[in-house]
């Protein structure tokens, strides 16, 4: 049920931008702290996009590893399992370098045929 | 025919973050500190609001989140304190979690000139609500003894957005095999130094303290303008 919310969002955003045109594909890039179920987030995203301009669109989702850098000393690994405090000096300041990302970097579009004669 | 690729470098979720942000405004201008509470369905989160809201030196009003039914708001509305709500079946497609733009949508009907602080009782779901941000100040979640000690492991997320996890219905620690400290091992390995508290709704044990808490949200909200 988290893919059928997350792909509500993501056709709403992807129509807003293809200002009426006719959506091919969509390119995502999707952390892998944000716990998405790639097969799941298909499935969703083909539901959601029915009877829309985004229907029969290919979702292509690039998902990020997660990199983690501690802030005390400055360690930067990927966590295996959601494991957060420093491995090397076990401190609790830790920036998310990557992999909370949810983001639409672009849509392929159809553009529409010009006329060929103006008015 | 021919395709173009629109650029777009967007988060999916702007589009809830900027409702959020536009119900903080809200929220801060009527000085009310807002919480946002969560847990899986059952670990306690109404109970726990009912011993903790009894008697807090605060005007509190509650914006209760279900898919179905008044169960809940009826439970809080006893506690003669303003209660408001909102169900996801009542033409949102029966979601399972609360999101920025439902709770936009009850702000006309909270008084929130009458209160200092709102608590946003959620669906119950540990997947879900994690991901929409609904303009809160703070985020709390219950984890209760009986749901296990792996729990932090498996739902990462939303274990690491609140700012408080209360750890419920240790009355019952006796009769379970509830491994306490790895839960607290588990809980420090996804989110270090998370603030947590040991309660029981039902023996009372630690409900003080969260309501100690939650009266201090109440008095971050900044002066009403």
């Amino acid at each position: 049920m988290h893919e059928l919310s997350l792909s509500s969002a993501i056709v709403a955003t992807t129509l807003r931008h293809a200002e009426g045109r006719p959506v091919k594909s969509v390119q995502m890039r999707i952390g892998a702290l944000r716990q998405v179920v790639p097969e799941s987030l298909d499935f969703y995203f083909g539901i959601v996009t029915r009877g829309t301009l985004a229907e029969g669109a290919a979702l292509e989702a690039e998902y990020v590893a997660a990199r983690l850098r501690c802030e005390d000393c400055g360690r930067r690994w990927s966590p295996e399992l959601p494991l957060f405090r420093c491995p090397g000096c076990g401190g609790a300041a830790v920036e998310t370098l990557a992999g909370a990302e949810f983001e639409i970097d672009s849509i392929v579009v159809e553009e529409r045929e010009e006329a060929e004669t103006h008015a | 025919m021919h395709r173009t690729k629109v650029k777009i470098a967007e988060d999916a979720l702007d589009a809830n973050t900027t409702i959020a942000n536009a119900n903080r405004a809200d929220f801060d201008r009527h000085g009310v500190g807002v919480v946002n509470f969560m847990s899986a369905p059952g670990a306690g989160k109404t109970t726990l609001l009912e011993k903790a809201l009894g008697g807090i030196d605060a005007r509190v009003g509650v914006l209760e989140g279900d898919v179905q039914g008044s169960a809940d708001a009826d439970r809080l509305a006893a506690l003669h304190l303003p209660v408001v709500q909102l169900n996801t079946d009542a033409g949102f497609g029966g979601e399972c979690h609360l999101d920025a733009n439902m709770v936009r949508s009850a702000i006309p009907d909270l008084p929130l000139a009458e209160i200092d602080l709102l608590v946003i009782e959620n669906v119950g779901n540990l997947v879900c609500p994690a991901e929409f941000t609904v303009g809160e100040d703070a985020r709390v979640m219950v984890s209760a003894v009986t749901e296990g000690e792996d729990k932090p492991l498996k739902y990462p997320l939303m274990f690491r957005t609140c700012e408080l996890v209360l750890i419920n219905k240790i009355d019952l620690l006796e009769h379970l095999d509830f491994d306490l400290d790895k839960f607290l091992y588990h809980l420090d390995a996804v989110h270090p130094g998370v603030e947590h508290m040991l309660i029981s709704a039902r023996s009372g044990e630690g409900i003080e303290g969260f309501r100690d808490w939650l009266q201090r949200v109440a008095r971050r909200a900044p002066a009403a303008a």
